[in-house]
């Protein structure tokens, strides 16, 4: 790595096709059979995989007798526990996409692609469907045989199974994300006694489709070729980025292991390019398949160990440690300090917006024709439209009256309303007073919504009383 | 599969320009399978559509789909929706409709329609009314009654005022003296004893009542109230006075009709409308 750089710097162009000649770019004109070897690195990505199982587990969690995380599209509300969000709230649901992307960048640009590695459903899905494959059809170099022969009882019987159990996991992931529309466990009911709605079964298709194919046949062409985030997050690193690096200086020059050669440490045995995932050769220095996985590490630790020398050929490291440098203490870069400080805003902001969800949400609405109405005493009365949204799951009994003008009276609601649970209701409100006590042509008024039973529950909304000009 | 990493060992047409070869390569495998899907597409489109015009109206496709009834089935659809609600309607009195705001939100919406296609074009379509001309819905002036029971009359058989036209019958200086004394009620003051004698005298007490507030059978105007059904201004008074109201033949005499809906509209229709103009902000008890 710190050659070649040094060599561009040169302006050495030729260097530059050189080195693109040798890129290999995986068109995906071959299946990628990787190995499977244990290590740190493959126990951590088991335990990083297994946070999704709470993506299946999730609907079938019950809060209160209902079901605790909801998306409820028909009634517009989103539940989270003892938590309703509506539409109106949706600015913090902007927030916590701040806050996702916030923590994606953050942590990309200290440690590289750790969702492509450890989190994403692609790599992971994939990952479960070639552990499938590799249960049933053997190991890779069987695999890679298995596909040349021609179609006999064993390999028909081999891919049936196989293909049924894709299958089976695409069906109960495109069921498992529905269930967080609907009622979890109806739905079940309701697919297999074909009575869902037509929707919940181009959802269901969709995803058995998309797990299959994606997971199954696309796998790290997804990642190398549709998969924005992949590109995001490569333009995150810098040169304190931590990423799994070969140690060029320390394997240079590479070459078959022999008692009297004096070769580097790496003995180009070709374990890191055969356990990655995504076919990449990490010895070319970082590019765009790798999903930093830190497989490749794994395989290479192992192979150190055999031959007594020590780990870390291939190791998380940024450029300027390779390069034998420090890294940078976190706090004193830059990116980490933006990035944290945006993640703490829209924390905080969310924190805030949850702890102080109002029960009411409500807006007036001034009559625009005719602004005012003269009455027969003289008095003028103007039309107001509420319409109020009680967001918490009691009924509300409220009362509501004028502020700011001396001797207004309300009439066409009731004086006490009934807020029904979750219910947006819309009011006619008409206004009268004395024209003597409009100061101006437009005159502020503060309507003022008050829970009968909690007092302190007091909602004030402004608006304007209008006369005619004088 | 094609080479796209070593063009210099794929295969070529032999073409060459400028040392530019043409290759061979096959189309992306996945562009090829799109492309005869959707070939495939077009055959099953036309299968299950209305496709080929013919002379007698196009090839109908298999589903039997047109527009039409795909509209006439959302039609349907809404109308199923709304039909426990417009029953529940059907079934309750103005006063109750009135006494249930979910019920009196649907009336109002419900009446969207019947209100712009019969009423707006006079009373506005907010029931501003126009001055002068067509009386507003929305103050508490009602020359026949603002109960839920007399404007559903009004609106089942309509109304025809009357007033005589003065001119002629009294002098232009009693006609504007008779227009400042009311315009004067109107504004709260109380008319002087020879101003009331002209009143009396000529007539008017017959229909506006002694006191001059008017009568609801009768249809007549309230003088003393600051609502006024044919302009404010004292020419628009002096106006009235002389020429009348529904005067045949009268020049300058003021037309107001309200027709009847009886036989236009359902009684239930009549009643939703009744209970909209109510609810505009004048209905009274
Ligand atoms: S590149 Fe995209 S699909 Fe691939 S692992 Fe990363 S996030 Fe997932
Ligand atoms: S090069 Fe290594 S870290 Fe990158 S994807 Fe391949 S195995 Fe994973």
């Amino acid at each position: 790595m710190d050659q070649k750089k040094a060599q561009i710097d040169e302006s050495n162009v030729q260097e530059l096709y050189d080195e693109l000649a040798q890129w290999h770019i995986n068109t995906g004109g071959q299946t990628i059979h990787a190995k499977r070897m244990p290590g740190k690195f493959r126990t951590l990505k088991w335990i990083t995989m297994s946070t999704w199982l709470v993506f299946f587990l999730g609907p079938y969690l019950r809060w209160d007798g209902q079901q605790a995380v909801l998306f409820d599209i028909p009634n517009r509300q989103f539940h989270l526990f003892a938590i309703t969000v509506h539409p109106q709230d949706v600015w913090m649901l902007s927030l916590v996409l701040i806050l996702m992307a916030m923590v994606l960048f953050g942590v990309t640009a200290i440690a590289g692609r750790v969702f492509c590695g450890y989190f994403c459903f692609q790599t992971i899905w994939t990952d479960v469907f070639t552990w499938i494959e590799e249960k049933i059809e053997g190991l890779p170099a069987q695999r890679r045989k298995l596909d040349k022969t021609s179609l006999n009882f064993d390999k028909a019987k081999k891919k049936i199974i196989k293909h049924s159990i894709w299958l089976a996991i695409s069906v109960l992931t495109g069921i498992t994300f529905a269930a967080y529309f609907t009622d979890a466990f109806q739905l079940w009911v309701d697919y297999f006694t074909l009575q869902a709605n037509m929707v919940a079964y181009i959802v269901l298709g969709l995803f058995i489709l998309g797990t299959y194919f994606l997971a199954g046949y696309l796998r790290e062409q997804t990642c190398f070729w549709l998969c924005p985030y992949a590109r995001i997050q490569g333009v995150m690193y810098d040169k304190d980025t931590i990423l799994p690096t070969y140690d060029a200086q320390r394997g240079e020059p590479r070459g078959k292991l022999k008692s009297n050669s004096n070769t580097g440490d790496c003995i180009d045995c070709h374990m890191c390019v055969a356990v990655c995932p995504t076919g990449v050769d990490i010895r070319q220095g970082q590019q765009e398949g790798c999903i930093t996985c830190g497989l490749c590490i794994d395989a290479c630790d192992n192979i150190m160990e055999k031959i007594d020398r020590p780990k870390g050929l291939v190791r998380y490291a940024s450029i300027k440690e390779i390069r034998g440098g420090h890294l940078k203490p976190l706090l004193k870069r830059p990116r980490v300090i933006v990035y944290s400080s945006i993640i703490i805003a829209a924390f905080a902001g969310v924190f805030y917006g949850l702890v102080n969800i109002a029960a009411i949400e409500w807006h007036i609405l001034h009559q625009r024709q005719p602004l005012y109405i003269m009455m027969s005493d003289g008095s003028v009365q103007n039309k107001y439209t509420f319409k109020i949204l009680n967001k918490s799951k009691e009924d509300i009994t409220a009362r509501i009256t004028a502020q700011g003008i001396e001797g207004a009276t309300l009439t066409g609601i009731a004086d006490t309303l009934e807020l029904k649970a979750d219910k947006l209701v819309p009011f006619n409100v008409y206004v009268r007073t004395n024209p003597t006590q409009l100061p101006e042509e437009h005159t502020p008024i503060t309507f003022v919504l008050q829970n009968i039973n909690q007092p302190e529950m007091v909602f004030k909304e402004k608006s304007v009383m209008v006369r005619p000009p004088r | 599969m094609a080479n796209h990493n070593k063009p210099e060992e794929a295969p070529d047409t032999g073409h060459v320009w400028d040392g530019i070869r043409e290759l061979t390569n096959d189309p992306p495998k996945w562009w090829t399978v799109t492309f005869y899907l959707s070939l495939l597409w077009v055959v099953v489109y036309f299968v299950l559509y209305p496709s080929i015009p013919l002379v007698n109206g196009p090839m109908t496709g298999i589903l039997g789909w047109t527009s039409i009834k795909e509209y006439k089935a959302a039609v349907e659809k809404a109308d199923n929706l709304r039909a426990p609600y417009v029953d529940k309607l059907e079934k309750m009195s103005a006063q109750e409709i009135l006494a249930d705001q979910e019920m009196l939100n649907f009336a109002n919406s419900y009446t969207n329609a019947i209100y712009g296609d019969y009423c707006a074009a006079c009373h506005g379509a907010n029931g501003q009314g126009a001055e002068g001309r067509f009386p507003s819905l929305l103050d508490d002036d009602w020359l026949y009654g603002g109960s839920v029971d007399l404007i559903q009359e009004t609106v089942t058989y309509g109304r025809e005022g009357m007033m005589p036209a003065f001119k002629g019958e009294i002098s232009d200086a009693q006609i504007a003296q008779l227009a400042d004394m009311v315009i004067g009620l109107s504004q709260g003051n109380q008319g002087d004893a020879a101003s009331w004698a002209l009143y009396e005298e000529a007539g008017c007490g017959m229909c506006h009542a002694d006191n001059a507030k008017g009568d609801v059978d009768a249809g007549s105007a309230n003088l003393t109230d600051s609502v006024w059904r044919f302009g404010s201004s004292r020419d628009d008074v002096i106006r009235t006075i002389s020429s009348g109201v529904n005067q045949e033949d009268v020049e300058g005499t003021h037309n107001a009709i309200m027709p009847s809906f009886e036989g236009r509209l359902t009684e239930n229709d009549i009643k939703l409308v009744t209970v909209r103009v109510w609810s505009f902000g004048g209905g009274q008890q």
